[in-house]
């Protein structure tokens, strides 16, 4: 290591040397995916990263893009911001996701809506079935209060909140930004009296997702703990994102026509894009 | 001398009192330690409420921290109001309603297009009076998030249903908000119509501070 400190040649060898290396959370460029659902093209693929224990990402999808998030280990909890990629201003409203849909829990076929009366993305597959509107991300204080200091490195610091803070700054977003998220794989039960049961897991490994793009987004993905969490140890394991391109949703689609609610949604938002 | 029912149990001094109109905004700064009563005067209306911290106003109410801390999603007495750093903002500390509602969001133009039709988007609705409100001091629609919306019932049936429900309000129910940190409170007299939170008929509500 001395030689490396005193050369910056060696320096760069040493950088040079790391090409190539593969861990298990990482992007993948170009994306490269053998698990495509089938009739998609490998060309049309755009996105195909794993999203570290504590991690986050960010993308761009342009409109009719499928993103499919899979809880690699059962463990993993999307917690998931949206803005419309050209006017961050608007981006999702989850008061009027439930409000409008008549219904506290997604499921495949919900739609993920704006604070502008528009839907941003649909949930077109699910086979996880235990997603939480409700609960949010935990934030740094919360984060060392449950799981202690002293685990230096430990990830207690690793909060949704923060990932969060760093995934919106990547657009020039602040703390303004940051609104009420949906969290994806780890659910809540509401029972009569208000009271929330948390439905953490772990659970089986591989159960996906499979969110569609109705406008051009911007997607923030913090994976961090669910903040109910009644678990003592900070626990969370890889989410594995892809996306590839898709077609503009056409106006028969099942989706798209499910609800009276849903179809002014969709009416919307391509009043937005007849330009 | 009439004894004012809404006055008659207050401990502190009353600093501002004030009748918001049907369908209006409303803002005031509230210093901790200071408390804000809202009298639901003829019943049946939804207040829908903001917060933020006058030192840091980017330090906002969070409906999803305050749900997770409490591991409830209605607010009663006792509830602490919690910003989206997790701080405490104000807490209930009385109310003569069993619970009021966070999930349910403000109506806007937008979203009522969307659940009534686009023939309702030219009515008022409460995001226009939090932006109203909110522009008066430099804040956007970036500033808007999640709302409480006291003297609401939004419960949550067992198949995930979840719509507004009447049957817990009535002529003179109270709150009382008292502040933890310095605040300002942003609030929309509800103007919706088309459902049944305000009876179909928005109808005025009383701002009390005392200190």
């Amino acid at each position: 290591m001395t030689q490396t400190l005193e050369n910056p040649l060696a320096a760069r060898d040493h950088a040079r040397s790391m090409e190539g290396t593969v861990v298990e959370s990482m992007p993948v460029l170009p994306p490269v995916a053998d698990d495509l659902p089938a009739g998609i093209s490998p060309s049309d693929l755009v996105w195909e990263e794993t999203i570290a224990a504590g991690g986050y990402a960010t993308r761009r999808l342009a409109r009719g893009a499928r993103l499919r998030l899979i809880d690699l280990k059962g463990d993993a909890c999307a917690s998931l911001l949206i803005f419309n990629a050209e006017m961050p201003s608007e981006r999702l409203n989850v008061a009027d996701t439930v409000k409008v849909q008549w219904n506290a829990y997604l499921e495949k076929g919900r739609l993920l809506l704006s604070d502008m009366g528009r839907v941003l993305m649909s949930l077109v597959e699910d086979e996880a079935e235990t997603h939480d509107c409700f609960c949010g991300v935990s934030n740094a204080k919360l984060s060392a209060a449950k799981y202690g200091k002293g685990q230096e490195p430990a990830p207690y610091f690793s909060n949704g909140r923060d990932r969060f803070l760093n995934g919106v700054a990547k657009h020039g977003l602040g703390p303004r930004d940051v609104h009420p998220c949906v969290n994806l794989f780890k659910g809540v039960r509401v029972e009569d009296d208000g009271v929330i049961t948390p439905l953490t897991g772990p659970f089986d490994a591989g159960r996906s997702v499979i969110l569609r793009a109705e406008m051009d987004v911007i997607v923030v993905i913090a994976n961090c703990p669910h903040v109910m969490d009644p678990r003592e140890e900070w626990s969370c394991t890889p989410l594995r994102a892809t996306a590839w391109r898709g077609p503009i949703t056409p106006e028969d689609d099942a989706v798209r026509n499910a609800t009276p609610e849903g179809r002014r949604a969709f009416l919307n938002v391509e009043d937005y894009f007849r330009r | 001398m009439t004894a004012d029912p809404y006055l008659a149990d207050l401990s502190g001094a009353v600093v501002h009192d004030e009748t918001v109109p049907a369908r209006g905004p409303w803002l005031h700064h509230i210093k901790a330690g200071e408390t804000l009563r809202i009298v639901d005067l003829e019943g049946n209306q939804a207040v829908d409420f903001l917060l933020y911290s006058e030192a840091d106003d980017a330090e906002r109410y969070s409906a999803q921290d305050t749900v997770s801390a409490q591991g409830n999603l209605f607010l009663r007495e006792g509830t602490v109001l919690r910003s989206n750093e997790g701080n405490p903002m104000m807490t209930i500390a009385g109310t003569s309603v069993a619970y009021h509602d966070t999930i349910g969001g403000a109506c806007s133009c937008e979203s009522n297009t969307l659940r009534y039709g686009h023939h309702t988007k030219a009515q008022h609705a409460c995001v226009e009076n939090f932006l109203n409100a909110n522009l008066t001091e430099g804040r956007t629609k970036r500033d808007i998030v999640s709302n409480i919306n006291f003297f609401m019932n939004v419960p949550v049936e067992a198949d995930g249903s979840l719509g507004i429900v009447d049957g817990i309000s009535a002529p003179g129910l109270t709150v009382d908000l008292k502040a933890e940190m310095d605040v300002i409170v942003v609030v929309s007299n509800c103007p919706q119509i088309n459902n049944p939170c305000n009876g179909f008929n928005p109808s005025p509500v009383r701002m009390i501070v005392t200190a």
